[in-house]
């Protein structure tokens, strides 16, 4: 359970996020939509503790990310965008590193680890240095490395950047599955095809603003369009996101 | 602090797999400098002795005018040559490295009793002539000697009443306190070593971390951001102690392999000298790891940050080069200068004096106080937005 109240955060000049609020409910996927530089990845940053917003009020589960960073971080499980692992070390490894990073004892990671090679289908590479790993393999363990803690609510921006369609099919399948055992998950996306196949509600963001906010039906119906590609181009008010 | 362990263990860890990093903290100081040290000795030894026990072969211009003293100088080995046409334009391009002249009034002078001059042509700018120029010298010297000598005996005057003054050397020096070069040497290189040793984990961990885009992860964890980087720091530091304390013991064992008479002395170091160094260099490692780690950290790029890395060399170089260029006697306000202090301390060691407590105790202290606020700095750096997402 998210809730965003009025956030604004702006880099010297330039406003990144002006006046953002919304509300995520646990077993939904709502998905932040928007062109690439709307603001998605300022906003999740905020959400995720990495940076304090200059106005506006974050609740996630009721824990404020500025003054319980530490307990916010502990119920969070984040992809960023920055998604770099470990070359010298194997996945198993950079795996168990979040987990002892989480706190989590020995016995329980290696528990853990075996539910995630099986879910995410990891066995053939889980031992191998993750050096010259294929980007499918590394956003695996990315998302290994942030569930480890098993974590209630899920960030993932731009999940499936850089995927081919296998890759991205299971991703999919994980994703619905994690809305199945009643996580909350929030995702990025500049993908159309990606919010339609996943998500319950849509949020779209252009230049630091909600432009819309509700399911993909309530989105059309607002722009009077019959695709959501169209609903978006319209609601954004430009065809500039389509082309990113 | 446990996050701090974790973030430490790993960082050792993934760096004992790293060939670089074994390479600048393993290879580095503890192989190639003690081989450098050794070869370099050698070198300079057997350059000595082959310039001192070379035939002299040595051109002669108006030899007719002389043939008593050049039959002295054969008498001592002396080669006599031809002279070449121009003999300043041969020394000058090196062709001869001393050539000496007996000028035409030789005869006249040497006759009439008054001094009879000799010329002696080298260009002592040349490091390579000096020996062969010195020997020359001393040979005329000898021979002029001989004959006043003579003279005033001819006269029925004793030669020693022209010896005004004779000075004689008391020699205090002990044994070790000869081994110069080592001193000057061992200090520079020990305090380089203790920023060699950790150069490569500290731009790895920080900039490094960056650029591979495994940073913001990392911050995403529930780990306070100072235990992280003090993690990375103590890493650093770990793997540069290591550095500093494997150069030591190769010294150790290079020492009995230097040219024997190449200081005057035997070198040696005993374990004491040993643990002592490794005492008082030892805050230096902390100081260097976190200046280290503050500089790569503020760095936009891993390139960046490795160009910072080459100016660091020359932090542990100022002090020493100030104590190679101009030694001074240590004394007790000195102790509290970071780099320098060691550099005395090292010198001290070495030298098998006895170091007081308080000296010790000074330079660590100070040396300490510097790095610890340097890693203060360091555990905050990671608080700021513009270096966790400086790309």
């Amino acid at each position: 359970m998210i809730k965003v109240t009025n956030l604004y955060k702006s880099f010297g000049d330039v406003k990144a996020v002006k006046g953002i609020s919304f509300e995520v409910h646990d077993g939904e996927i709502t998905g932040l939509l928007g062109p690439n530089g709307a603001g998605k990845t300022t906003t999740l940053r905020m959400l995720y503790s990495l940076l304090p917003p200059d106005e506006g009020e974050i609740r996630i589960d009721g824990l404020d990310p500025t003054n319980n960073a530490m307990a916010i971080k502990k119920t969070l499980g984040v992809v960023p965008d920055s998604r770099g692992l470990y070359t010298r070390m194997t996945a198993r490894e950079n795996i168990a590193y979040y987990g002892k990073l989480h706190g989590m004892s020995g016995a329980d990671i290696s528990r853990r680890v075996e539910t995630l090679v099986e879910t995410l289908d990891m066995s053939s590479f889980i031992d191998r240095r993750t050096e010259g790993f294929s980007q499918g393999q590394r956003v695996k363990v990315a998302i290994a490395r942030a569930m480890i803690h098993k974590p209630q609510t899920v960030l993932l921006d731009e999940p499936s950047n850089g995927l081919d369609v296998m890759s991205t099919r299971a991703l999919r399948r994980y994703i619905l599955g994690l809305k199945a055992a009643g996580h909350s998950v929030v995702l990025s996306t500049h993908i159309m095809q990606e919010v339609a196949a996943l998500c319950d509600r849509i949020i779209i963001i252009a230049d630091g603003r909600i432009a819309a906010n509700g399911t993909a039906g309530e989105l059309m119906e607002k722009s009077g369009c019959d695709s959501l590609e169209d609903a978006f181009v319209s609601l954004i008010g430009s065809e500039e996101g389509l082309l990113a | 602090m446990r996050g701090l362990l974790t973030v430490y263990n790993k960082e050792i860890r993934e760096n004992l797999r790293d060939r670089r990093a074994i390479f600048n903290s393993v290879l580095l100081g503890p192989l190639l400098f003690p081989v450098l040290f050794i070869g370099l000795s050698y070198f300079a030894v057997s350059k000595q002795q082959e310039k001192a026990e070379k035939v002299l072969e040595i051109p002669v211009v108006g030899a007719q005018h002389a043939p008593n003293l050049i039959n002295f100088l054969k008498q001592q080995g002396v080669v006599i040559k031809a002279a070449p046409q121009d003999p300043e334009g041969a020394v000058r391009v090196q062709e001869e490295s001393v050539i000496i002249r007996i000028p035409k009034q030789f005869p006249e002078q040497w006759k009439e009793g008054k001094p009879a001059v000799v010329e002696v042509i080298a260009d002592p700018s040349r490091r390579g002539t000096e020996i062969a120029a010195r020997r020359v010298n001393r040979l005329l010297m000898a021979y002029g000697a001989q004959i006043g000598q003579l003279r005033l005996q001819l006269r029925g005057v004793s030669p020693s009443i022209q010896t005004a003054i004779m000075v004689k050397d008391v020699d205090l020096s002990t044994a070790k306190s000869r081994g110069m070069l080592v001193m000057l040497m061992l200090p520079y290189v020990l305090m380089i070593t203790a920023f060699t040793g950790g150069m490569h984990l500290a731009v790895d961990t920080t900039a490094g971390e960056k650029e591979r885009k495994s940073l913001e992860p990392l911050l995403i964890t529930p780990v306070p951001r100072w235990q992280i980087m003090l993690g990375k720091m103590s890493a650093t530091a770990t793997f540069a102690f290591a550095s500093l304390a494997l150069t030591l013991i190769s010294f150790r064992f290079a020492f009995p392999l230097l040219p024997t008479g190449a200081f005057g002395v035997d070198l040696s170091m005993s374990a004491t000298a040993m643990a002592g160094i490794l005492l008082a260099v030892a805050p230096v490692v902390i100081l260097a790891a976190a200046m280290l780690t503050t500089l790569a950290a503020l760095a936009k790029s891993l390139r960046e940050a490795q160009s910072y890395m080459g100016l660091v060399f020359m932090i542990p170089m100022i002090p020493s080069i100030i104590f190679m260029v101009n030694p001074v006697t240590p004394e007790t306000w000195m102790m509290s200068i970071p780099m320098f202090s060691q550099n005395l301390l090292i010198g001290e060691f070495v030298r098998g004096e006895p170091v007081s407590n308080l000296w010790l105790l000074m330079s660590m202290g100070s040396t300490l106080l510097i790095g610890l606020a340097f890693a203060a700095i360091a555990a905050t750096l990671f608080n700021r937005p513009r270096i966790v997402f400086s790309n």
